[in-house]
């Protein structure tokens, strides 16, 4: 016994080249969906994660785009306002507030950076409040500066693995002649934290001429505290912002939400065009088997029978086509994910392409659902042929 | 094994085609008995009707009226109205098989599939047991696992006729079946055709172009402007109403 799902397979090898080229087509729409919700997705994910793992609800910084600032101080990066260090007593005296940690970010040219040089960034903080607002942050090796004033550094884990640095081992701050003894290196957390130098704050205050000022102040306020009121009585203070890391989550989702439908727009034309080749494909095989399916008529196939056959063909392609482009979004996800971080102005830090099974699924599920639709008219084509049409194609009586 | 039964009977069958308003007839008042186990050909050239009306025979047409009975069951002519495609192929299914001149066989599957594929759709009860007794009694068990592309068109024509019987039919329509065969080949295919007639009692219709093979059926009909002659003997009998 001979099963249509087995004459429809050994259809498809007849043309292979055809079968191969639209199923590259599918694979590419599936590849292209799959990554670009999976990019979506997995975007989400991480900025969620960084903004959760900043240890602080608040941050206070000198006046200007709050936003720009934000992003900023997510990324690093350069035009920095400095606001007066002795602010943060007066923060730290608000009986809203449970603890602070003042920051202070330098960044500086880097020719050793990349192929033709890059910023790199130091982020001067106080041990102490920095670790305490950062419970997550664990040594891999050593552990933070033990003097305020010491010119020592903490290497987050890609700033190690890029610098190449071990505990004991120097770094210098370029341009500065500068020289840091390594005396710890991070886990890796998963946060920005992972690609930052720290050194101590009075440290880089010294060397950058910045004494007694601050970039950023960290603020932690306590549970049963009111942060929209706290956030109002900050603004009060002369010359800083607040920015409340909860609206900036907000505003940036909702960047990315507008984002999501780009991207669905961008997938679905993929689709079409996939499903438009699959018709082609399917229209022209049946177009030529005009007169074998005829013949399948005059052995016994009912009209239901040769819809089958045809519906069949489109749904193995579709589904081939979509495994494959799963799995080359798979394979290829970390590629994908270093040309949009290429791309992107800001890209938060950890996997940015998240590829999961409920995606998987959704995207099999929505590549065979366009299988079923572009086979229905081939298929009803098939289905009407008449044998006798088929065989006065061919016969002069 | 020839039976007195009546396997077939046609009583004035029509067909004819439009062409805008032009009426063309192509089967012209045709009415014939075949009996059980006969194997019958039908020759005329190109034009005469013999293709029509061997698929009004075969049911792969309507006609424009007369009737057609098989096995004593009327087919065409209750009430005038044509069969759906869906009612032919019930009918076809269940009582025919097809081989053609250029054999349309699937090559993408073996010898052994191919005949198979009837199956695929529709098995009639008992059928489709023994289908390597059926391919050896063609003499191509041999070629079973073959694709058609590479057997001789002698044996793919047989693989037509084992695929056309794999369902028990109780006739079989042969429209050129030797058409693209030489001398050798055509002379045994119709030997293999002439002994299932013989010894299944497989009513076999045959039409040819070819006068020396259309001679070794039972009877043999020739159509001429979309009427039915029999030959007999040499000597030619107008079929005005009824040839059996």
């Amino acid at each position: 016994m001979i099963t249509k799902f087995q004459v429809a397979y050994k259809n498809l090898l007849r043309k292979k080249i055809r079968t191969l080229l639209t199923l590259s087509g599918i694979a590419l729409s599936a590849w292209v969906l799959v990554s670009l919700l999976g990019f979506n997705h997995g975007f989400e994910t991480a900025l969620n994660r960084d903004i959760d793992n900043m240890g602080f609800q608040m941050m206070i910084m000198a006046k200007g785009c709050p936003y720009e600032a934000a992003t900023m101080m997510l990324k690093g990066g350069t035009g920095l306002k400095y606001m007066e260090q002795s602010i943060s007593d007066t923060i730290r005296r608000d009986p809203d507030v449970e603890k602070i940690t003042p920051m202070l970010m330098q960044t500086v040219f880097d020719p050793n950076k990349g192929e033709s040089g890059g910023i790199a960034a130091y982020l001067g903080v106080e041990p102490k409040s920095y670790g305490e607002m950062k419970t997550f942050l664990t040594f891999r090796q050593g552990g933070w500066f033990m003097q305020a004033d010491a010119y020592e550094a903490v290497l987050g884990f890609e700033a190690a693995e890029l610098e190449q640095r071990e505990v004991g081992d120097m770094i210098l701050i370029p341009g500065k002649n500068v020289q840091f003894k390594v005396v710890g290196i991070l886990n890796r957390s998963g946060t920005q934290d992972d690609g930052t130098i720290f050194v101590p704050l009075v440290t880089l205050q010294k060397i950058f001429e910045k004494k007694g000022e601050l970039t950023t102040i960290g603020v932690k306020v306590k549970k049963e505290a009111d942060s929209s009121r706290v956030e109002e009585k900050f603004y009060a203070l002369p010359d800083v912002q607040v920015v409340n890391l909860a609206q900036v989550k907000q505003t940036i989702m909702s960047l990315v939400a507008t984002a999501k439908v780009l991207v669905l727009s961008i997938a679905i034309i993929a689709i079409l065009i996939a499903m438009v080749g699959v018709i082609n494909t399917i229209l022209m095989s049946v177009h030529e088997r005009f007169q074998e399916i005829g013949i399948l008529k005059t052995i016994g196939a009912m009209p239901g029978d040769i819809f089958q056959l045809i519906w069949i063909e489109t749904l193995l392609l579709c589904t081939m086509g979509g495994v494959l482009g799963v799995v080359l979004a798979l394979l290829l996800s970390r590629i994908t994910e270093l040309v949009i971080r290429a791309i992107l102005p800001f890209s938060p830090s950890g996997g940015l392409v998240l590829i999961d099974a409920k995606l998987i699924v959704f995207t099999l599920i929505a590549i065979l659902g366009i299988g079923l639709l572009s086979g229905l008219y081939p298929a009803w084509q098939a289905g009407r042929i008449r044998p006798l049409e088929a065989i006065r194609s061919d016969v002069n009586g | 094994m020839k039976q007195n039964e009546i396997s077939m009977e046609a009583i004035n069958l029509t067909k004819v085609y439009h062409r805008g308003s032009e009426e063309i007839p192509a089967v012209h008042d045709v009415s014939l008995k075949i009996s059980k186990g006969d194997f019958v050909s039908f020759i005329g050239p190109s034009g005469s009707g013999k293709t029509t009306l061997i698929n009004l025979l075969g049911c792969l047409d309507n006609p424009t009226s007369g009737e057609l009975l098989l096995g004593g069951r009327r087919i065409f002519g209750n009430d005038g109205r044509p069969l759906s495609e869906r009612k032919l192929t019930e009918i076809r299914r269940e009582l025919f098989g097809y081989i053609f001149q250029n054999f349309y066989l699937i090559p993408t599957l073996t010898v052994m599939e191919n005949v198979l594929l009837p199956l695929t759709f529709y098995r009639k009860l008992g059928a489709g047991n023994d289908v390597l007794g059926l391919l050896k009694l063609l003499g191509i068990d041999h070629r079973k696992d073959h694709l058609p592309g590479r057997i001789s068109g002698g044996e793919m024509q047989r693989v037509a006729i084992a695929r056309s019987l794999v369902n028990s039919p109780e006739i079989l329509l042969a429209d050129e079946p030797t058409g693209n065969l030489d001398t050798k080949r055509s002379a045994e295919i119709i030997r293999i055709l002439k002994e299932l007639s013989t010894t299944k009692g497989l009513t076999v219709i045959m039409v040819t172009h070819n006068l020396e093979l259309a001679r070794q059926a039972d009877r043999l009909f020739e159509m001429k402007d979309g009427g039915l002659r029999t030959i007999d003997g040499g000597v030619d009998k107008k079929t005005s109403g009824l040839a059996s």
